[in-house]
């Protein structure tokens, strides 16, 4: 596990990936992350990510990142569950199979409210997954930063600044250069495949 | 995997003398007016998930294969009885006379009632800021999903004719046939189908992060692919994270509405009803309170052993086991107040059924002895816990839980039958006896239960790694360090 993949190179060892993926560093705590990315982005970078073993208050502001946009996702499936439920109970109990009880009328609304609720609520619970799995878009059983041995504590005790190659602004130089201002250690290379 | 090296930290105190510390930092926390510390003894983020990890990575210890031995056991009783049940008939139980509701409706409730705990805990507690409970959410949640299935077994399974069960889904088939949707019995169909689906998700959702940190330490080949598909390739982005929380909220805000919801419609499968005893508008605070009141019972059950057994006094703290005894007396007065409620409202309603249902029946009739139990387990030994050192001393917990935990049972028991084993018509009263296939399922339902908790806490972290992370102080981008120890809320202060 330990082996150097090709794929990634550390910065100053002369060596590149044929293709690059991004530049990376290490942050050693949650204050250092914080500081650094909002220094990322005021260099104007879009491709670029922090990476943290747990959610830091407040990041996604200093990266100036947008609201996330789960909620239109769980407002959706919770209107779609409330109307299609409506529609479902009001159909069938209606005009497919209206069954007498108790004389009841068989448009009983408030008799309907509970399954519409509970109709409302699945639709929005499952809709907030696959958003939330969209929007991160995830799954994802490969990725060229699982190259980097490194990034292994991502999810353990260290922090991570990556800028991609995909950025507009992109230029290796000046994003080393960045990332060993802001404090980065262990600056490297990640090539992609192809 | 090398690449985690051993902490260079000094080796922590022996463990046995770490709970006389943890009361002396309370006692300072008390003294200079600071919360008390969401985990205790200054421990930090890589000391969590390594704690954590361990529950997993090191060898299995021969408790757990005795423990899960006997858990599959007497798991068995329950395929035992059940199967029983589906070759001979639903008159296998004891319920051919009016009683016709007895244990299986009652066990259901149990059931279904443990699980809101653990709503509670993950969805309410967190949109309340209740930060504590990220020590405990897990095991709560896990509780909730298990203790759901085991009610769902009931409802499943008294139908009788099992395989006719699907008739009951809004699904087109061949006779034409569609639900009657303003029965509450159809309405339970879809609360506890939909409770179950909505906690496993939300259960699921706060697995992903930690599912990936087990993912990068574990050596195990199968296991490090099983965590890999299950975190779905999570990588700790703050993009994702910003998604995920967002996701997290949201679930939370669903699952509160559904918890609401769900022992709402339980409680109607009983108040409407014209049944004295049943018929009742108490019934939905009644039902939310004793669920609520039972779960709390069964998570102190839970939590007190685990962290004794795994060595996580750390994380699940006297203050959690503190919280959850709170919780337990304040549910224990509220149904106190509903029990009492129920037969001032008996005595002044005018309704001469009702009166001796409640003033007759329940206290001088063949079951009052269950009800007076049921009276000292749920409203008299809880009350206990308005001392601090009995809330503070796990084991005595533990112990004194188990009482309110048999009381909640009785109290269903003792709403279902005693209510309608004497109803309008005294020609068909009669009792109910339970019968060995009665006993067999509902003991075999603990055994499904701990079977599945036990497999849990083997192969998943039963803490929340990655919440507890993001309280401690040093999560914390903004405060300096001595604000901090002064006893700042981390992550309290937006930019």
């Amino acid at each position: 596990m330990s082996k150097t993949s090709p794929l990634v190179c550390a910065v100053g060892s002369g060596a590149m990936p044929k293709k690059l993926y991004a530049v990376g560093a290490e942050f050693a705590n949650p204050k250092e992350l914080y500081a650094a990315a909002e220094k990322v982005r005021e260099r104007g970078y879009r491709w670029w990510d922090c990476y943290s073993p747990y959610y830091i208050h407040g990041l996604d502001k200093a990266m100036g990142l947008k609201k996330s946009m789960v909620g239109l996702f769980t407002f959706a499936g919770g209107l779609s569950g409330l109307v299609g439920g409506f529609l479902l109970i009001t159909i069938t109990s209606v005009y497919v199979y209206p069954m007498n009880e108790q004389g009841k009328p068989y448009f009983s609304l408030p008799g309907f409210v509970p399954i519409l609720d509970l109709l409302m609520i699945m639709l929005s619970a499952i809709m907030t997954l696959v958003g939330m799995t969209v929007l991160c878009m995830l799954p994802r059983l490969q990725h060229p930063l699982w190259e980097w041995d490194a990034f292994m504590r991502a999810t353990h005790d260290k922090f991570f600044i990556v800028i991609e190659a995909n950025d507009p602004r992109f230029n290796e130089k000046t994003a080393v250069e960045l990332l060993r201002e802001i404090g980065g250690t262990n600056l490297t290379y990640i090539g992609d495949e192809e | 995997m090398s690449y985690f090296t051993p902490s260079t930290k000094p080796a922590p105190p022996r463990y046995d003398l770490l709970e006389k510390h943890e009361e002396a930092e309370v006692a300072r926390a008390r003294q200079e007016n600071i919360r008390e510390p969401y985990v205790a003894h200054n421990r930090d983020a890589v000391w969590v998930g390594d704690r954590v990890a361990a529950v997993i990575e090191n060898p299995t210890p021969l408790w757990w294969y005795i423990a899960v031995s006997v858990a599959g056991g007497v798991a068995s009783f329950a395929g035992l009885g059940i199967l029983y049940l589906i070759t001979t008939g639903v008159g296998v139980w004891g319920e051919n006379n009016s009683a016709n509701w007895a244990w299986d409706i009652t066990n259901f409730v149990f059931w279904i009632g443990i699980g809101h705990a653990g709503t509670m805990i993950a969805a309410i507690l967190y949109l309340t800021r209740q930060r504590w409970a990220t020590g405990i959410n897990r095991a709560a949640e896990t509780m909730t999903v298990f203790a759901v299935m085991c009610a769902g077994v009931y409802p499943a399974v008294h139908v009788g004719r099992v395989w006719f069960a699907w008739y009951l889904a809004p699904i087109p088939n061949g006779n034409g046939i569609w639900p009657n949707f303003r029965s509450p019995l159809l309405w339970d169909v879809f609360a506890v189908s939909t409770y179950l689906s909505v906690s496993i998700m939300f259960w699921y959702v706060g697995l992903i992060p930690d599912a990936a940190a087990m993912r990068d330490r574990i050596k195990n080949k199968i296991l490090k692919y099983f965590y890999a598909v299950l975190c779905l390739g999570w990588r700790g982005s703050a993009r994702q994270w910003a998604n995920y929380e967002f996701c997290y909220l949201m679930l939370a805000g669903v699952a509160t509405l559904l918890v609401i919801t769900t022992c709402t419609v339980v409680s109607s499968d009983f108040s409407t009803s014209v049944i004295p005893g049943w018929h009742g508008t108490i019934f939905l605070p009644y039902f939310g309170v004793g669920a609520i009141y039972g779960g709390f019972c069964m998570l102190i059950t839970l939590l007190v052993p685990l962290r004794e057994l795994h060595k996580l006094r750390d994380i699940i703290t006297l203050r959690h086991i503190d919280m959850c005894c709170r919780f337990v007396l304040l549910m224990c007065l509220l149904i106190t107040y509903i029990y009492l409620m129920e037969f001032f409202v008996a005595y002044v309603g005018g309704s001469p059924n009702e009166y001796f249902t409640f003033w007759r029946d329940r206290i001088r009739g063949p079951y009052g002895t269950t009800w007076l139990c049921m009276i000292i387990f749920n409203s008299v030994i809880p009350m206990l816990f308005w001392s601090k050192r009995v809330r503070r001393n796990p084991w005595l917990a533990f112990g004194i839980v188990v009482f309110p935990s048999i009381g909640m049972w009785l109290e269903r028991y003792v709403i279902i039958v005693s209510s309608i084993h004497r109803d309008y018509l005294p020609s068909s009263w009669g009792m109910f006896y339970p019968t060995w296939v009665d006993v067999l399922t509902f003991t075999g339902t603990f055994g499904i239960f701990f079977l599945m908790y036990l497999l849990f806490i083997r192969f998943l972290p039963i803490i929340a790694i990655a919440e507890i992370r993001a309280v401690l102080p040093e999560a914390n981008p903004h405060e300096p360090p001595t604000a901090i120890k002064n006893g700042a809320e981390p992550g309290s202060h937006h930019v």
